[in-house]
């Protein structure tokens, strides 16, 4: 105490100040996982634990990874709203193509990258050339995919998901030093947060989604091919939604509601990552975090012993919230 | 600058308006305050914890705070107390005709003469049906089509046409209707959508055709025979009791639904709720709707086992996601709790292999391929129950391993009863609804 008292008042605050102004600079997105996950872990020491926190990120590895594929698409200024439906395709379809044989299913993973990529394609060109509204052409992808799934299934799911399927999203590699036991899940949610990283950050590509993002006549101009990159985006967002399917899928298994809300989800982890709903601004890895984040909510609200539709009313605060936080300080900036 | 701010406030308003649409709004603060100012969220923290800590001593007093959710409420207009006491009596009561086949087995002895609709074989049979759209209806119909295959044969059935409703009240209502009037049925068999919107159809083909109407019922008895097993009050309390009678006392429960407002559904919970409540000496956490999803089965169930540490038994109005829950516990490395669900073969499996501490209330396939029988004896002029009730067996430590088939899929139905059929079991391996000719040269 000694040593504070002699530092005169004024001096004090300055370095409260310089404090204040790195805090400051930290995404708000760390800051919130903290304290979200501090509340967690005080009202269930079990999430504490090494094992409690893998489990976790396990079943929270799916949603961001949605949202990092949502992150491509919302940087560019669009929406993707055919996220959940494509999840919900990629497990009954899976499910169909298996049909019970353990063999057919990495070719069922392989088949439903293809659909997810074809996907993602029609809907950047339909955005990109026949200039249909992001929010349309894909809320139109979303029912055409939920329809085309349920009649390639007959409406109700066939057959089943074998083990060997639902490794990505269930498994766990044995015998880790440290960890135990550690989820594949994590795994794959690693591989993606370090590639798309270096593709959003450190490639050309990122620079041109967000400067689409930002103001596509401006980045036409300085000859940025618009189209093309928005169909990229897409595509990302698509692919990424199938990889999620797999673990969603692998983690509970066979179910036509399987992507039920996931793009709205999705949104919401974006927006709480931190990344402008009009395009132009975004980061990989705070998104990844903000989809990390509504999971624990989502735990926080269920120790809380709160009724499900609460998840859905917290989710609206924090879209409208973050949207409001964002323009508010650009305004503040300006 | 104009525009941008015009940007902001529009994608506010639309984001306002999905969020509506898509949730119907609700309340919930502390949230806000995270995003602007984290630090604060501290006091929030805090009443959170005073929050749970009253519910805990709550807890501890022997009620069952699960059956206040909104989640737990019986709609009343589909429960009925004399007929949860009848069934009740049912699960004792001895078949009439022990020496046949359980499908054709009759609880309660109330026989109509139908020798006025006797005729000449071949007979045309006509199916009205609610829908394909679940197994447990493929496994049904499945079943169906292989004992009209097999009637066909021995020269007793020609045509079978099937009209499948696609789970649309209006499209059964429209579909009898047209099947009435075509002329081309000798019988008509009904599986109903819903019970009250689909009565004045089955009215209107009572009149002019003998009728078969199974699975769902009615709200009249002119059909020539209703037939089911003795149906959901029955599975319910089956379940319900198994957990009572195997858990501690204080043991918690946790009951999943699939949702609400469907009959058999609600008789199935409704049966559930009146054990539990009556036990006294265990306590009900929860009641959640689950929309037969495994995913959202799993997230369900280990959310409660975060919240209360453990969950000691599992209750559910549908086995299919059984298979879900009992993967949480694995994953979590915990034991397996006492356990509800269905005669589904992926659940038998699980429970064989895993040692589960499980039941398995049925509500029996085999129903399907009795009411073919049933449109067959009426056009021959055998006499038939009026309330044809079937017996509904279930599954249980004892009968496990004749139920348990390795060779079956995981989403067979194991009481189809279909053993002592000609195409056993291949065609049920495949539960191909497809291959099936209506009309025959």
């Amino acid at each position: 105490m000694t040593t504070l008292e002699k530092i005169p008042s004024r001096q004090m605050t300055g370095i409260l100040v310089t404090i204040w102004k790195r805090v400051k600079k930290i995404p708000p997105v760390y800051l919130i996982f903290l304290v979200i996950i501090i509340g967690v872990s005080y009202l269930n020491p079990n999430f504490a634990t090494l094992n409690g926190m893998l489990l976790f990120l396990r079943r929270a590895s799916p949603l961001a990874i949605l949202a990092i594929g949502q992150l491509f698409v919302v940087a560019s200024g669009g929406f993707d709203l055919s996220q959940g439906s494509l999840v919900t395709l990629t497990v009954i379809g899976s499910a169909l193509i298996i049909y019970n044989n353990e063999e057919n299913s990495y070719i069922a993973i392989m088949i439903l990258l293809g659909i997810g990529i074809i996907i993602g394609l029609v809907n950047g060109v339909v955005v990109s050339y026949l200039k249909v509204p992001s929010l349309i052409a894909t809320l139109g992808m979303l029912l055409l995919v939920k329809g085309g799934g349920l009649y390639w299934t007959g409406g109700a799911p066939k057959g089943y998901l074998t083990e060997n399927w639902r490794y990505f999203g269930r498994g766990f590699i044995e015998n880790v030093p440290v960890f135990g036991r550690f989820p594949v899940a994590v795994i794959v949610f690693l591989i993606v947060v370090v590639i798309m990283t270096i593709l959003f950050h450190k490639t050309n590509l990122g620079k041109q989604i967000l400067a689409i993002g930002d103001n596509p006549r401006a980045s036409q101009l300085s000859g940025v091919k618009v189209k093309l990159i928005r169909i990229i985006a897409f595509l990302i967002s698509a692919f990424l939604s199938v990889v999620a399917g797999v673990m969603i899928g692998g983690y509970g298994g066979t179910s036509i509601l399987a992507g039920e809300g996931l793009e709205m989800q999705s949104v919401s982890a974006v927006v709480i990552g931190g990344a402008l709903l009009l395009g132009g601004k975004g980061s990989v890895p705070e998104v990844a975090i903000g989809g990390l984040t509504l999971e624990a909510i989502f735990s926080l609200l269920n120790l809380l012993g709160l009724p499900k539709p609460y998840r859905d009313a917290v989710q609206g605060l924090i879209i409208i919230g973050a949207v409001a936080y964002a323009a508010i300080t650009s305004k503040r900036r300006d | 600058m104009f525009k941008k701010k015009l940007y902001m406030v529009l994608s506010l308003v639309m984001l306002a308006a999905f969020v509506l649409s898509a949730c119907g709004g609700g309340e919930a603060p502390a949230e806000e305050v995270a995003v602007e100012a984290p630090a604060e969220e501290a006091p929030a923290a805090e009443e959170a914890e005073a929050e749970t800590e009253e519910e805990e001593v709550a807890e501890e007093a022997p009620a069952n705070p699960g059956l206040a959710m909104d989640a737990a409420a019986v709609a009343m207009q589909f429960w009925s107390d004399d007929l949860y006491e009848e069934s009740i009596i049912f699960m004792d009561t001895e078949p009439i005709n022990p020496d046949a086949p359980v499908y054709l087995q009759s609880l309660l002895d109330n026989k109509v003469d139908t020798s006025q609709y006797k005729m000449e074989p071949p007979f045309d049979i006509c199916f009205s049906n609610a829908g394909v759209n679940n197994q447990w209806r493929v496994t049904g119909y499945v079943t169906m089509r292989e004992q009209v295959e097999q009637l066909r044969a021995e020269g007793l059935v020609g045509n079978f046409i099937h009209v499948d409703a696609e789970g649309s009240d209006e499209k059964q209502i429209t579909d009898i209707s047209d099947l009435v009037a075509g002329g081309q049925c000798d019988v008509l068999i009904i599986s109903p959508n819903t019970s009250e919107a689909l009565t004045p159809a089955v009215e209107q083909a009572c009149e002019v055709l003998p009728t078969v109407v199974f699975d769902r019922g009615v709200l009249t008895d002119c059909p020539t025979t209703f037939l089911k097993t003795i149906g959901g009050y029955a599975f319910g309390y089956d379940g319900a009791k198994f957990i009572v009678d195997n858990l501690p006392d204080g043991g918690n429960v946790l009951a999943l639904r699939i949702l609400p407002g469907v009959d058999v559904l609600e008789q199935r919970w409704g049966a559930a709720r009146k054990v539990f409540e009556e036990a006294g000496n265990i306590s009900v956490v929860g009641v959640e709707f689950n929309d037969y999803s495994g995913p959202k089965t799993k997230t369900i169930v280990s959310d409660y086992i975060d919240r209360f540490g453990y969950i000691d038994a599992i209750w559910m109005d549908a086995g299919g996601p059984a298979v879900a829950a009992l993967e949480a516990y694995e994953d979590l490395g915990l034991d397996f709790p006492v356990m509800v669900g269905e005669d589904q073969m992926d659940y038998l499996k699980y429970w064989k292999e895993m040692d589960v501490t499980a039941i398995a209330p049925t509500f029996p396939t085999f129903q399907w391929r009795t009411a073919v029988l049933a449109a067959v004896m009426i056009l021959q002029g055998e006499p038939v129950d009026a309330r044809w009730v079937l017996p509904q067996p279930h599954v249980t430590q004892e009968n496990l391993d004749q139920y348990y088939l390795p060779d079956m899929p995981p989403l067979y139905y194991a009481l189809s009863s279909a053993e002592d059929m000609d195409n056993w079991p291949d065609v049920w391996k495949e539960l191909d609804t497809t291959v099936y000719k209506d009309v025959i040269e």
